[in-house]
């Protein structure tokens, strides 16, 4: 099973090398406030014109994964298109008391709670759907989270491309350098998704790694 | 009252399937109790754990889980040659029993309540 499920893996691997894509699937995962519908909404405006939807400072206010096709991104002569998936923070407990903070009713709660548990599994099943990962970490936050080793665990076991993107660099107590020594393997794009700090990096970053 | 701790050796582990060891992770952890796995989950099925822990979250007694593990490690021949990788120690238990005060990459430190 475990050398089945391997075999598939490099297949799959091989076949994403010889027959590149014209159109890929890159997933904007992350814990849940680290900025990723900030992060899709700023690639979607700079590269269409249009947002992918409404971030919020309340937990997993994204609870289904958004699917936005054809985004072109050109960088220093070379193009990519991507198809930007937006996917729900996340997370391995859902409270819904901690939605009652935000005034929420209990039942307005207990809803969005369960929501967020589907929107968990949705995000989780995309990955065997995707061709890439924008991994967004809040660069404010401890990154040794046992969210953020699972997800770049399950990436690199589907040998997936991934670039980490260290956001809200615009706070005073930012440390991309914390997210770059948790993490060495791995390519780190510090940005502010939401000051549009850093951006030019970050798609260079991306035509260069997944075009 | 006390906290029951089931510590699983790295051979009992080895002759279970992956559903089974989520299987015996959630019903421990449901009970209140703390599981300690000598080698950890692979990160597959670290992620088929948080999925079964989503599905079984019921917003009265059970919000989910609390892991802690440390990152895996370079691949060995073995896991190069199988493309499997090896976890390493892990501690699971429910959310609202335990908590993480730090972690790094060699050192994990938790609170149980």
């Amino acid at each position: 099973m475990g050398l089945l499920a391997g075999l598939r893996k490099r297949l799959r691997f091989i076949y994403r090398l010889l027959l590149r894509k014209d159109k890929l699937k890159i997933g904007i995962y992350g814990p849940p406030n680290a900025g990723k519908t900030t992060l899709a909404n700023r690639i979607l405006r700079d590269w269409l014109g249009d947002i992918m939807g409404s971030p919020s400072e309340i937990p997993h206010e994204t609870r289904r994964v958004k699917l936005r096709e054809g985004v072109k991104i050109q960088v220093d002569g070379k193009t990519v298109t991507i198809d930007v998936v937006d996917t729900p923070g996340l997370a391995t407990k859902i409270d819904f008391h901690d939605f009652l903070k935000y005034g929420m009713s209990e039942e307005e709660a207990k809803r969005r709670a369960k929501e967020a548990t589907e929107g968990v599994i949705e995000a989780i099943k995309w990955l065997d759907d995707l061709d890439g990962i924008l991994l967004v970490m809040d660069a404010t936050e401890d990154p040794f989270t046992q969210v953020n080793v699972t997800i770049v665990g399950n990436i690199e076991a589907r040998k997936l491309p991934l670039i980490i993107v260290a956001n809200k660099i615009d706070l005073p107590n930012a440390s991309p350098a914390r997210i770059k020594s948790a993490f060495p393997q791995h390519q780190i794009v510090p940005v502010s998704a939401l000051k549009g700090i850093n951006l030019d990096a970050l798609y260079r970053a991306i035509a260069e790694k997944f075009g | 009252m006390g906290v029951q701790m089931n510590l699983v050796s790295k051979e009992r582990l080895s002759k279970m399937g992956s559903m089974e060891k989520i299987r015996m992770i959630l019903d421990s952890v449901k009970e209140g109790k703390i599981v300690v796995l000598e080698t950890g989950l692979t990160p597959e099925e670290e992620a088929k754990l948080i999925e079964q822990t989503m599905l079984e979250i019921d917003h009265e007694n059970f919000i989910g889980i609390e892991v802690e593990s440390y990152p895996c490690r370079e691949k060995s021949v073995f896991s190069k040659l199988f493309g499997k990788k090896q976890g390493r120690l892990t501690v699971i238990g429910p959310a609202n029993r335990l908590k993480t005060l730090e972690k790094q990459e060699d050192l994990i430190k938790a609170l149980i309540t």
